[in-house]
């Protein structure tokens, strides 16, 4: 039997409404995150992936709307989703990591106020017990002295210690499926190694699936089992973590690789020419193509459709049968 | 080697708070540092935010005034400068910052950011300095056809290579380097570290290069200091210290580098502060390589 994945987004697209013409920053992305799995969504500023989470949990301010596809979270479409009924699933269903722990805390509530919140406001503890709880959920995200921390303000607490009291109250209802947008960012290394290390702790023992948004191939190779690499609004590249690493097939994926520095000590690292396109005003055809050292003819005439990496025939793949490395790039098969 | 630059027992203490009932505290963000820049290498500050590393670079410059110490540069000590001194100086020792988007002034055209040092060591006429800084953009790999643009209407790695072209609008030898790439997307960071490697080698410059990012610093850097808590904890050829890290604070430090290979196997090593004696002073444990062990 086919299992029903946790989350499956299917060909979602999301436009901003500006001037002087819509910017599509979402175009086209499917992809599906099953029970117990973390899917890294890669790309550098600008490719749509913080969009993309946005549009999964509703919380896209206008002008941005999603504009066309499915969110397919527990049997029902999220992006069809009426706001009160929205939010019961966030928090509940699904909770969420920011970047900047400061600005998601409220700077005048103390901590186990804002995990108390979240437990109260989805009735799965009362006022009383909720001190308790939120104890406890310190602890879980290796807080040292929880029962002291738990009344501190944010400003109290350093940069790791912050993204750990979003982590706890992002668990607070255990969520099945957990969003970290950039989690480890704005951290430094010691610590963002910890905190990458309790991601990893809480997938293991809750069975939580995350979804893991950065741009840092290093913090993807470490905790995900499967990637998706999105360039200008599209995915266009999706395998596990093994395969993207080890044989990488669209060019984008295989030049944001090499230029790690890793190589010989002082040899030119290995540049992808050029700048992230102007999603206002992309090219016809494949967006990387203008970057492109590989770039054919073909490049300009319409954006790669997704095949199979490694130039299979999608013909000889039997229906229903899951592509587990898939690839939008001329090279590897697929026609205009 | 020739050492260019030569910092001794440099020392900057902030002083903190202090209210009527409160007493000051001090925070020693420089704690008794020194170390030597040879001529033509690139040498590499490592830490973590707080370590002390930005505030070491600054002190070097006198963009903040060190508390104490020396700054010998061609042996001469830049914190006995007058300013109109210290204005001469800098002519020679620059600096690139870290944020390509807060350190260009928005509202001047990219000709002015850049020939500005040209205009206040009044060198050459108008027409000179224009030349000179479309060959400058050239040399950064800008095209000089955008001299009359404003910063905003360039990326954040053209942004970066306008201030690395105001960096050397005044032919220095020295270049301080505060996370000069950090603050840009991966695919760019490595243009903009190739264009640093070059104009190395083409202008024979000297780096002093600040970084949190040891994947960079292993490739670009001769040689590394580790910074902690205001003290280098250790020093030396950055093979020495990549294969051989002698203090606890290195290892942990080398150990949470995220592999870029899936299969790696995770050998995460954890700092006890309880092990690390602030005050060990730096003793030599090879030839070349010393650590506060």
């Amino acid at each position: 039997m086919k299992q029903v994945p946790l989350l499956a987004v299917e060909n979602l697209t999301t436009v901003f409404d500006v001037k002087p013409r819509p910017v599509v920053a979402v175009n086209d992305v499917s992809f599906e995150i099953r029970k117990g799995e973390t899917l890294g969504l890669v790309g550098e500023s600008g490719s749509g992936k913080s969009v993309t989470a946005f549009s999964i949990i509703g919380l896209l301010q206008p002008p941005g709307r999603v504009a066309g596809g499915r969110v397919m979270f527990q049997g029902r479409d999220l992006a069809r989703l009426p706001e009160p009924e929205m939010r019961k699933v966030r928090g509940a269903g699904i909770g969420f990591v920011f970047q900047e722990p400061m600005a998601a805390l409220n700077p005048v509530m103390r901590v186990g106020a804002h995990i108390a919140e979240a437990l109260v406001v989805h009735g799965l503890a009362a006022k009383a017990e909720a001190r308790g709880r939120a104890i406890e959920l310190l602890r879980a995200v290796k807080i040292t002295d929880p029962e002291k921390r738990v009344d501190d303000y944010p400003h109290q607490l350093s940069g790791g210690m912050r993204q750990r009291v979003m982590m706890a109250v992002a668990l607070a209802c255990k969520p099945p499926l957990l969003i970290a947008d950039e989690p480890t960012t704005a951290l430094d290394v010691t610590v963002q190694a910890q905190v990458l290390d309790l991601l990893r702790d809480m997938k293991k023992q809750f069975d939580r699936s995350l979804l893991l948004i950065t741009h840092d191939l290093g913090v993807i190779a470490e905790t995900a089992d499967r990637v998706a690499v999105m360039y200008a609004g599209r995915i266009v590249e999706q395998g596990t973590v093994r395969e993207i690493f080890h044989h990488p097939k669209h060019p984008y994926t295989r030049g944001l690789l090499a230029s790690i520095p890793g190589g010989a000590a002082g040899s030119r690292l290995q540049a992808i020419e050029g700048t992230v396109p102007n999603l206002s005003v992309l090219p016809p055809g494949c967006s990387f193509a203008p970057r492109c050292g590989d770039r054919m003819d073909v490049c300009a005439t319409a954006f790669p459709p997704q095949t199979p990496a490694g130039g299979l025939d999608l013909s000889t793949v039997a229906p229903g049968a899951k592509v587990e490395h898939a690839v939008r790039c001329y090279l590897h098969g697929g026609q205009p | 080697m020739t050492p260019l630059v030569e910092v001794k027992h440099l020392v900057k203490h902030f002083e903190r708070g202090g209210g009527l009932f409160r007493a000051k505290t001090v925070v020693k963000a420089v704690d008794d540092v020194s170390f030597v820049v040879n001529e033509g290498e690139t040498f590499a500050l490592v830490g973590e935010s707080g370590s002390g590393k930005s505030t070491t670079g600054r002190c070097m410059l006198r963009l903040v005034e060190p508390t104490s110490g020396e700054v010998l540069f061609r042996g001469q000590n830049v914190l006995g400068y007058s300013s109109g001194q210290m204005r001469a100086a800098r002519r020679d020792m620059q600096m690139v910052f870290q944020d390509p988007y807060s350190s260009l002034n928005p509202r001047m055209r990219a000709l002015t950011i850049v020939e500005e040092p040209l205009v206040i060591h009044s060198i050459g006429s108008k027409t000179e300095r224009r030349a000179r800084v479309a060959d400058l953009f050239e040399l950064v790999g800008l095209d000089p056809a955008h001299l009359d643009r404003y910063p905003h209407e360039f990326s954040g790695g053209q942004r970066q290579r306008i201030g690395l072209a105001r960096a050397l609008a005044l032919n220095p030898s020295f270049i301080i380097a505060d996370e000069p790439v950090s603050a840009l997307d991966v695919s760019i960071q490595a243009q903009v570290i190739n264009l640093l490697m070059d104009l190395q080698e083409q202008l024979k410059l000297t780096y002093l290069f600040i970084a949190h990012d040891l994947r960079l610093v292993r490739h670009i850097s001769t040689r590394v200091a580790v910074m902690y808590l205001g003290r280098i904890v250790e020093m030396g050829e950055t093979t020495q210290i990549f294969a051989n890290a002698q203090h606890a604070y290195t290892k942990a430090l080398l150990s949470a580098v995220p592999a870029t290979d899936p299969d790696a196997p995770r050998a995460r090593i954890e700092l006890d502060p309880a092990q690390v004696s602030h005050d060990a002073p730096l003793r030599q444990v090879s030839e070349g390589h010393f650590a506060a062990v």
